[in-house]
């Protein structure tokens, strides 16, 4: 499973209010809809910068907050490739792999805004094409792994019949 | 060798011994539900084609979010009530409270309980003894279909408080201390487990507050180890049968803090983080507009009493919006029947339906305008929460946002004690 993009980097604690405002949340029922305020209240500028495919590097306890799925539901819907952070909520770890959402665990604190990203999640490596560099990371397990492959893990157990754990 | 409370639980629900680190397949005593997961669970079953669920007996739904609010809510509500009622599932429907304070009150919890819900603020049932923990809506779906979810044994991190919290601090106070003194994500992926005789003192109103906002340090779960205040709580609720499950001497935790609360200030949690905590000196004087005394963190009866002991006979400042939002009809009854509530519409309050209405934005309530500043008793503070992200937000005890009302700017309660 190989992703490829530009990254855009944010800080620590980044929160699910600050991913999606709480005061969409309850009343709009359309993603499409709610992918355009994506970060909106840390950074009203964010939705517009985002292109489909970009990457999302942040610091420590990524996704913190709320246990609404949807959070990672609006960064995949705004186009979002993939969220690597040097260390995710639990909670936000896995909804993530519940709507399909690779997310790595990585220190991010050398990559740079615009940085462009190769990631392959069945060997574990990083490739930073802007700076020249190569990194590992640990790779998700083949469970994870499955269940970002079907896209999520309802979409899992409708290919297969049961979850990954069964 | 001795384990702790969530490895005790987690064993029990797997059905073997369980290690920090080893993933277990459990099954939930009970799975519960709310209004606000979006998607919902029962659309995910829905889309999946799902007509049977594993165990509806252990279902519990609540519609506590906002009381219908918009045409479109409104459906998410019908189809939520169809599908338990066509599977048998217990649901309570708008104006019973919120589903934190709701399923202890009607006997759904019991120590040694595994609890799963698609609400972060789950872990409030970890003031029972229960090993209650958030999850999505994706989990909490197959969790209905199967029976059962996977869950990776936590580490347990051990906190013992000494001291008696002073005249005008209360839970509240001790929660805001604890997250700021851990950190947003000080206990990720861990079991909390809160003991000592400080804690011994907190009567269960108390102990929900602060098992209520473990999830602000990052805690998996945050568990009061059943105590005679816990069975004599299920006592007044003619349950009996109830069996403490208490961690082993020997147990292993990852760290132990030891803390004396006997000098504890009044704490507030300063815009827009909950563990950037200070002593209430600190930010006293601070103009405020609006205040919020509710949520799933402060809406019992001992915390509108404390708010009455400061409001009593007072009025609230010409300047400032003072909510109140009983968190469910039981407690309502409670504090309309022993002149609370009086005393607080009295002051000058404005009530809300109980429910979690002046919590999120979302809630169409308790919305503050461009660059005022509120104190509420709710559990999160980041930009925006309340519906405006040009606003800022205080967190403070029922008894600090009273004091604040009378003056229009943040205040100490211990000036008000008499």
């Amino acid at each position: 499973m190989k992703i490829a993009g530009k990254i855009h980097v944010l800080g620590d604690d980044i929160n699910t209010d600050y991913i999606i405002s709480s005061k969409y949340k309850s009343t709009i029922l359309d993603l499409d809809e709610l992918a355009q305020h994506v970060l909106e209240d840390y950074d009203p500028d964010f939705a517009g910068r985002l292109n489909p495919g970009d990457i999302v590097a942040a610091g420590n306890n990524f996704g913190c907050g709320s246990a609404r799925e949807t959070a990672p539901l609006v960064l995949k819907r705004a186009g979002v490739a993939a969220v690597i952070a040097r260390s995710f909520a639990r909670i936000f770890f896995r909804n993530a792999h519940n709507v399909g959402l690779p997310i790595i665990e990585f220190d991010t604190r050398a990559l740079e805004n615009g940085d462009q990203l190769e990631l392959d999640l069945v060997a574990g490596c990083l490739v930073n094409h802007t700076q020249g560099k190569e990194a590992t990371f640990s790779a998700p397990p083949a469970e994870m792994l499955a269940i970002l492959k079907a896209g999520g893990l309802l979409e899992y157990y409708r290919h297969y019949h049961h979850f990954p754990w069964t | 060798m001795g384990q702790t409370i969530a490895e005790k639980i987690l064993g029990k629900h797997a059905g073997r011994t369980v290690k920090p680190g080893e993933i277990a397949i459990v099954a939930p005593d009970l799975i519960f539900c709310h209004d606000d997961s979006r998607p919902h669970p029962f659309s995910l079953l829905h889309s999946l084609g799902v007509e049977r669920i594993a165990h509806p007996d252990r279902v519990v739904v609540v519609l506590d979010h906002a009381p219908s609010p918009t045409a479109s809510v409104a459906g998410v509500h019908q189809m939520i009530r169809d599908f338990s009622r066509a599977r048998g599932i217990q649901l309570y429907d708008i104006g019973t409270g919120i589903a934190h304070l709701v399923l202890p009150e009607k006997g759904h919890v019991r120590p040694g309980d595994l609890v799963i819900g698609p609400d972060s603020h789950t872990c409030t049932q970890g003031a029972i003894g229960a090993f209650a923990c958030g999850v999505g809506s994706a989990d909490v779906a197959a969790a209905l279909l199967s029976g059962q979810t996977w869950l990776r044994v936590p580490e347990s991190i051990r906190i013992e408080l000494s001291g008696t919290l002073p005249p005008g601090v209360y839970a509240k106070d001790l929660a805001l201390f604890l997250i700021g003194h851990f950190g947003a994500d000080g206990a990720t992926y861990k079991s909390v487990e809160l003991t000592g005789t400080a804690v011994a003192e907190l009567d269960m109103d108390g102990r929900f507050t602060v098992c209520n906002m473990g999830i602000e340090m990052g805690a998996k779960a945050f568990i009061i180890p059943p105590d005679e205040t816990t069975l004599g709580w299920f006592a007044d609720r003619q349950m009996r049968d109830v069996v403490p499950l208490q961690a082993d001497p020997d147990a292993r935790y990852s760290e132990t803090r030891h803390y004396d609360i006997g000098e504890l200030a009044p704490q507030v949690a300063l815009p827009h983080r909950v563990d950037d905590v200070v002593a209430v000196e600190a930010v006293e004087g601070t103009p405020i507009r609006q205040a919020v005394i509710g949520t799933c963190t402060n809406s019992r009866p001992a915390d509108f009493r404390a708010a009455a002991k400061v409001l009593r006979g007072r009025k609230v400042h010409r300047d400032v919006r003072f909510y109140i939002i009983p968190g469910s009809r039981g407690v309502l009854a409670n504090i309309a029947a022993d002149g609370t509530l009086e005393a607080l519409l009295a002051a000058g309050a404005i009530m809300g339906t109980p429910g979690c209405s002046g919590c999120i934005g979302g809630a169409h309530f308790a919305v503050p305008s461009d660059g005022e500043k509120m104190i509420t008793t709710a559990n999160r503070n980041f930009r925006g929460r309340t519906g405006n992200r040009n606003a800022s937000i205080y967190l403070g005890s029922p008894a600090t946002v009273a004091a604040s009302t009378l003056n229009g700017y943040i205040s100490d309660p211990r000036n008000y004690l008499e």
